[in-house]
């Protein structure tokens, strides 16, 4: 059938599984819009309030779904607007198509007006680009957008559209199924034996997991063998929501602010098994102590992390539910009496020292009438949000509390941005988890990231979204501001948020509801109201902007330098 | 240890190609010695030869970051025993009555050959492993180099072996 090049695109995004579209207009898609407009009933366009947002949303529905998400914008000014969004998934594997539109073909390498390289500028921060410069290779071109997406380990790929090749016209014929992602080669069986060998001969087991678990919808899988092994477990920040946080081998999450008893059972392991991770600076201090103290085998299904950032004793190429599942059927069951016990010993000496850090923090808090702690904020959500909500943070302190604390129960009901650590991430990408799942998306974002990207409050409220957001506000931007205690003699420069911005009346300008919150009494009646209505929400939590996130592992240190409290 | 690698990429020959493969050293902080593209025996497909200083963990790191390149087709590391390596040089010097012996001598023992001459200078063209063209440019220093230009490394190896066959042979 004769179509044009916009036809096409919406024709293919279709095929391809595309219900949901984030976006905003512009001179270069107005086409692409108008064919939208046309299959409004098979593709709901979010209009976000910038391209950052649409992005960020597109991520958000991903995550929460492991679908393809889909953002457009159009050239120049739309398209740089989305590159911080596409980064964000780009450092988290995150499976994402973004459409721009450019100036005519003709007018390319003029400088047109909104003439932006969009290839050359996201080429970094992206699995892979294309430019279509013929309307006949528009179809393919997105479909294989779509693959290499979901493909192996999954990231965001752009396409970018001139507007003549928009309106150029074709012969077209859709596919009757969306393409199917590539085909990874499995691994190697004489590997995993290796690994079952290894396993076998360890005395202290211990697996550390990723994002990858994720990615790869390995959770069952994972928990199996860590069962079968007896081992106990802990994760990266992406990683969380894997296993569930009261699973009892789990000892939650390792890194710069993870847990003591996860951070020292790593170290105390002679064995770890090492599943969907990259072993970032921030994951895991000291890179070098890694092979000094245990053996580690690491498994990935993208060989470019295998002793990249650490060396392995074996590693292992392939994707992780299959791998997993061969392993547990290698691997004897066993019991590890011994080390279960010192595992014990790590959780009672994590939980006197969170004690003590909290006793200390309460006898300084200056004028605690006034402030909530951050464990009373979190337990109190998490008491009062439906249990099937996805939670959703923004950068700095609260992102490493909720990490920490939050009690998660499900897979992909925990959506971060860890590698980038894009403060502004989060309301765009609770709006599109929301959106994707229908489930409650509750934001917990600080009064620095939230001022970043609030305007998405007004697409919140457009699309009526049940996004119910918890400000830890404190004032300042916290996780500098420790930075600034800790390693510069409390200096605070730049990072001490004297506004005067009242949240509570941002929220009701946008059309949403608000409340603020500096007693345990008003956030639980904040909470109700906010849980007890649909549409936007927004509670202004007050905090003192003294407080710290702990434990602390000092950058390149281990975990002899952990800081578990501060007098 | 550290020492020189060479290594030859197929790629998709299409534009942006380079870019990607070039980009790719800079942001991941490699550095490179030398980068060549050209043609290859098939129209689809260009050959990038890339040779570069590092350990053996370097080259890991370099060879699977290029494998993950969606237009990147094949990677291999070539063996030095097993590769021949060459390098197109031309330079020109001044041409002047007092050194003119000593510098067409020297054209003849390293087998170059002079490709142009006018009143003021001469131009010469030697092909050669990189050790033999840097010789031969320590040695036109003395004589005056007015400018030259050197293509950066080719390799193909020794024998049947082929970067594509090897690909087709793995996939069946």
């Amino acid at each position: 059938m004769q179509m044009t090049g916009a036809q096409i695109v919406i024709e293919t995004l279709v095929e391809q599984g595309c219900d949901v579209l984030f976006g905003y207009p512009g001179g270069q898609v107005i086409n692409l819009f108008d064919e939208l407009y046309r299959s409004r009933n098979r593709i709901r366009h979010i209009l976000t309030a910038h391209e950052q947002g649409a992005a960020h949303a597109a991520d958000g529905y991903a995550r929460a779904t492991g679908k393809v998400g889909v953002v457009m914008a159009t050239s120049g000014p739309g398209a740089t607007n989305l590159v911080t969004g596409i980064a964000a998934a780009y450092l988290d594997s995150v499976p994402m198509v973004a459409i721009t539109g450019n100036v005519p073909c003709s007018q390319i390498g003029r400088d047109s007006f909104q003439e932006v390289d969009i290839v050359g500028v996201s080429m970094p921060v992206t699995k892979h680009n294309f430019i279509v410069k013929r309307v006949d290779e528009l179809a393919e071109t997105i479909r294989a957008a779509f693959q290499i997406a979901k493909s192996g380990r999954p990231g965001p790929v752009l396409v970018d559209i001139p507007k003549d090749v928009q309106e150029a016209v074709c012969d077209h014929t859709p596919y009757t199924h969306p393409i199917e992602p590539d085909r990874i080669r499995p691994a190697s069986d004489e590997r995993l034996r290796k690994a079952a060998k290894m396993l076998a001969e360890a005395r202290r087991p211990y697996i550390y997991f990723g994002g990858g678990v994720i990615a790869g919808n390995a959770s069952a899988e994972l928990i199996a063998l860590a069962e079968k092994l007896d081992a106990p477990m802990g994760c990266s920040l992406m990683g969380l929501s894997a296993v569930p946080s009261l699973h009892p081998l789990f000892l939650g999450m390792q890194g710069m602010h993870g847990h003591f008893a996860s951070s020292a059972a790593e170290d105390a392991a002679d064995l770890v098994l090492a599943l969907g991770v990259r072993f970032s600076d921030r994951a895991t201090g000291e890179q070098g102590r890694f092979s000094a103290h245990f053996n580690i085998i690491h498994i990935d299904i993208d060989g470019a992390e295998l002793n990249k950032n650490i060396s392995a004793a074996l590693t292992i190429r392939g994707d992780l539910k299959d791998a997993l599942k061969r392993l547990y059927e290698l691997v004897e069951r066993r019991h590890n009496p011994v080390w279960r016990k010192q595992i014990d010993r790590l959780r009672q000496e994590e939980t006197a020292r969170t004690a003590y850090s909290h006793a200390l923090l309460e006898k300084k808090l200056c004028d605690s009438e006034n402030y909530l702690t951050h464990y009373q904020i979190i337990d109190a959500v998490s008491a009062a949000a439906p249990a099937d909500s996805v939670i959703v943070t923004d950068v700095g302190q609260h992102q490493m509390w909720t990490a920490q604390r939050y009690p998660l129960r499900q897979p992909r009901s925990f959506l971060t941005s860890g590698g980038l650590g894009a403060m502004g991430f989060g309301l765009g990408a609770a709006i599109g988890a929301n959106i994707a799942t229908g489930r409650r998306a509750v934001l917990f974002t600080g009064d620095g990231s939230f001022g970043m990207n609030l305007n998405e409050l007004a697409t919140a409220v457009s699309e009526q979204t049940d996004v119910t957001v918890i400000i830890m506000n404190n004032g300042a931007l916290g996780m500098v501001r420790q930075w600034q205690t800790l390693f510069f003699d409390s200096r605070y420069f730049g990072t001490t948020l004297n506004r005067q911005t009242d949240f509570v009346k941002v929220a009701e300008g946008f059309g949403a509801s608000g409340a603020r919150a500096s007693t345990p009494v008003q956030l639980s009646d904040a909470l109700h109201r906010a849980f007890s209505q649909s549409g936007p929400f927004v509670i202004d939590a007050h905090m003192c902007s003294d407080e710290l996130v702990l434990p602390m592992l000092p950058p390149g240190s281990s975990i002899d330098h952990i800081i578990t409290e501060i007098e | 240890m550290e020492q020189q690698y060479v290594i030859g990429v197929l790629v998709a020959n299409i534009s942006g190609v380079l870019s990607r493969v070039s980009g790719m050293f800079t942001r991941r902080g490699f550095n490179i010695d030398s980068l060549t593209v050209s043609e290859t025996e098939s129209a689809g497909l260009s050959r990038i030869t890339v040779a570069f200083r590092g350990d053996d963990d370097i080259k890991e790191r370099i060879v699977t970051q290029l494998e993950k390149l969606h237009d990147v087709k094949e990677v291999e590391v070539l063996d030095p025993r097993e590769t021949m390596i060459r390098e197109l040089l031309l330079i020109k010097v001044r041409n002047d009555a007092e050194t003119r012996q000593d510098i067409i001598a020297a054209v003849e023992i390293f087998r170059s050959k002079i490709v142009d001459y006018s009143k003021e200078a001469l131009v010469c063209e030697l092909t050669g492993e990189t050790s033999k063209i840097d010789a031969f440019i320590d040695l036109m220093k003395a004589y005056g180099i007015m400018e030259m230009c050197r293509t950066g490394i080719v390799a193909l190896e020794r024998g049947a072996n082929c970067l594509r066959t090897r690909k087709e042979a793995a996939v069946e």
